[in-house]
């Protein structure tokens, strides 16, 4: 019988060659694993644009994290539950990660009400709470956290920067209207966009402000009153099945070549649309997330992000959902790695808070800073561009894309966005 | 005089949608004395089903104009199945039980559906406008209209007329109208109350999911669409009068005018004077403008 003892040693070479490269060794005190509370809508209206995307891109990339060694050496293991439900429930369902599940921080929420109803329980419970999605300016604007912090730019970059797009592409704008759920964020940004606007352009008249009722999907009524009135410009915050219904609806009628109509914040199912996209519709993004925005070729963490979200899941990583939950996976990563440069131990709550306050991280979106809201609110730049069907894409692509720096549309730290607009937008830095 | 036309034309076409989405309702109701939540989850699942089907087709390049009697097909399709499914399968077994009993069941059925969805078609919008713009515009006032909105008119009259001639003119109607009126002398009569049930159950499960086809190539077909369709059909079904179709036509009515003359005049009101009209009619007529007064067998 031949000695076979060198298959033995081939096998244990290959082995070794297969075994993934060892994770950096955990530092002194660190846990078995770091357990992140993720919620995010993944039932209801909003699941579908915003809430389920956000849930595959955080899987996505929390494999992707722990194939590199976790954060500082520790795996992450998330605990994703759902945001549907009253104020009161997702509160309760927020104690209930903490107190239970004893995550050890909580990234979430889409919903602006939850944003608001959430942070003060995160301080009662001394949560760090990353918020990752929401618009409402109001968070930072009307209290100070020690607990929460939010790795997205606010709603005042959508409508201060689709003020500046509508002024840029079309400078004799006289006559605007509006078109908004009518709930609180439908409200709000009607009126950043309509104040930023008359602000800059003073001579600007609304001749309508139309409130549908949110996620009912008919907008043949509003569509014949826009005809009727025939503004220069519409502004629309429509989202998710709105968003979709209203671009059906106006398109065989024309609206879209009658005004140019503003959508400020979702390119979420513009690859579902294909051809049934509009042309000529500005559309907005809170954060530079788009296809070719900030700039794939440049950032490698965007490259990795499209091309491996693509190759699982076939289709784009779309704003806002996705792109935003990974700014806080990376946000908190980075705060980590930097306290725990700092103390060369595995870092408390408070070394992380003092890690992350004021603090810049990179991501897909590009170098994201907490620079307002007392170092706990991001800053992003704002971009708008214009829609035209793209064959190579198969879907709408953006032309006479602009990208509004940041100081062109976030308000200096401590000034609130409605105040700063109403100054006439002092300090801001526009090319 | 422009800004009426637009409000009757508006106000129409919405109430056309309406009525199509809250027929089924109020009908199941008069016969079967069920206030069904799952209405709204046969109306996303023939939504879902049809939007499906005419992806298909379009996407198999045969004529488009095929995609009209596709959604006919996938609506019959959705309410062939489903309502004798949901009736025999379910309701069959609560018709004895307090009201509370029923709601509680369409409710759970209305759930399960929901999320059997998700399943299905995942959360991602199916999307198929095509149909929307196919038949082309027509220009009324200086307003665009898409010739689709009206053939929805037409289709909801058709709908409605038919209820009408099968309740009032046919031998069925009058053994419906007979159970109505006293399911136990209609049994001890010899008629089939199980099976009139049945029937009429299907009939407004398809209509339900009539409603969704036709709907589908306006909107999004996403989650979520089924219950936002049953609070607004609910509210369309009280105004008439629950159980009567004749009532649910007016309210639906009564609803697209106001809102649409609402939309002219004072937009911030929209969403107001839909539950402004529903709560000062519960008020001075609680059964509805034309629900009759129901005498409480003890």
């Amino acid at each position: 019988m031949r000695d076979r003892r060198w298959l033995v040693n081939v096998a244990v070479i290959l082995a070794i060659l297969a075994t993934p490269p060892v994770a950096a060794t955990a530092p002194a005190g660190a846990p078995s694993e770091l357990k992140i509370g993720i919620v995010t809508f993944l039932s209801g209206a909003a699941s579908g644009p915003f809430g389920i995307p956000a849930k595959t891109a955080a899987e996505f990339w929390i494999d992707r994290l722990n194939r590199e060694g976790g954060i500082g050496g520790v795996k992450i293991a998330p605990v994703i539950i759902d945001e549907a439900g009253t104020t009161d429930q997702v509160v309760t369902n927020y104690r209930r990660l903490v107190t239970q599940e004893k995550v050890d921080f909580v990234i979430g929420y889409i919903s602006s009400a939850n944003c608001t109803a959430v942070p003060p329980v995160a301080e009662e419970l001394k949560v760090l709470t990353i918020l990752f999605d929401c618009g409402t300016n109001r968070v930072f604007e009307n209290a100070a956290y020690k607990y929460v912090f939010r790795t997205a730019a606010h709603t005042g970059i959508d409508g201060i920067g689709a003020a500046r797009y509508v002024l840029s592409v079309k400078p004799g704008v006289k006559t605007i209207a509006g078109l908004n759920q009518d709930y609180a964020w439908g409200h709000d940004s009607w009126d950043i966009f309509e104040k930023a606007l008359r602000k800059l352009k003073p001579d600007v008249t609304v001749v309508d402000a139309l409130w549908p009722k949110l996620m009912q999907g008919q907008f043949a009524s509003e569509i014949s009153k826009l005809q009727a009135d025939k503004p220069d410009v519409i502004f629309t915050s429509v989202w998710g099945g709105d968003f979709v219904s209203f671009i059906e609806q106006a398109k065989p009628r024309g609206l879209f070549t009658q005004s140019l109509v503003v959508i400020n914040n979702d390119g979420a199912n513009v690859e579902e649309l294909g051809r049934d996209m509009a042309d000529g519709i500005a559309l907005g993004f809170r954060g530079p997330h788009w296809i070719a925005i900030p700039d794939p070729a440049r950032n490698p963490l965007q490259r990795e992000f499209i091309n491996g979200y693509r190759g699982k899941f076939r289709k784009y990583p779309m704003p806002h959902g996705s792109y935003h939950v990974v700014q806080a996976l990376q946000g908190i990563k980075a705060a980590y790695e930097k306290a725990l440069k700092g103390t060369g131990r595995w870092p408390g709550v408070d070394d992380v808070i003092k890690a992350l306050e004021y603090s810049e991280f990179d991501t897909p979106s590009g170098r994201i800073h907490l620079a307002i809201g007392n170092g706990h609110q991001a800053v992003e730049e704002a971009v708008y561009g214009t829609t035209r069907f793209d064959p190579r894409l198969g879907f709408a692509g953006l032309g006479s894309v602009k990208v509004f720096p940041v100081k062109c549309v976030n308000p200096p730290d401590g000034v609130k966005v409605v105040d700063w607009i109403e100054q006439g937008f002092p300090g801001a830095a526009c090319p | 005089m422009d800004t009426l036309t637009i409000i009757l034309l508006d106000g129409i076409t919405f109430a056309s949608w309406l009525f199509l989405i809250s027929a089924g309702l109020t009908f199941a109701y008069g016969v079967l004395r069920i206030l069904n939540i799952a209405h709204g989850s046969i109306y996303a699942i023939g939504a879902y089903t049809g939007a499906t089907f005419a992806r298909a087709l379009l996407h198999s390049g045969a004529d488009p104009f095929l995609a009209y009697p596709v959604l006919l097909g996938a609506a019959l399709l959705v309410g062939l199945v489903l309502g004798p499914l949901l009736e025999r399968g379910f309701l069959r077994r609560v018709y004895d039980q307090e009201e509370v009993i029923t709601l509680l069941l369409t409710f759970s059925i209305f759930l399960i559906l929901e999320d059997a969805m998700k399943l299905i078609w995942g959360v991602s919008p199916i999307i198929v406008a095509e149909p929307y713009a196919l038949l082309g515009q027509l220009t009324v006032a200086g307003v665009t209209y898409p010739v689709y909105s009206f053939l929805l008119t037409g289709v909801a009259i058709a709908a409605g007329l038919g209820l009408w001639v099968v309740v009032d003119r046919t031998r069925f109607g009058k053994l419906i109208t007979a159970v109505i009126n006293d399911r136990e002398i209609s049994a001890a009569l010899g008629v089939n109350v199980p099976s009139i049930y049945t029937v009429a159950f299907t009939g407004a499960a398809i209509l339900a999911a009539l409603g969704g086809a036709l709907t589908a190539p306006m909107v999004s077909v996403v989650p979520g669409i089924s219950a936002d369709v049953i609070v607004l059909a609910f509210a369309v079904t009280v105004i008439g009068g629950l159980g009567n179709v004749a009532g649910g036509a007016i309210g639906a009515l009564l609803v697209g005018l106001l809102r649409s003359a609402a939309i002219q005049f004072l937009p911030a009101l929209e969403l107001f004077v839909v539950y402004a009209l529903m709560t000062v009619i519960l008020l001075f007529r609680p059964e509805g403008l034309f629900g009759g007064v129901e005498v409480r067998r003890i």
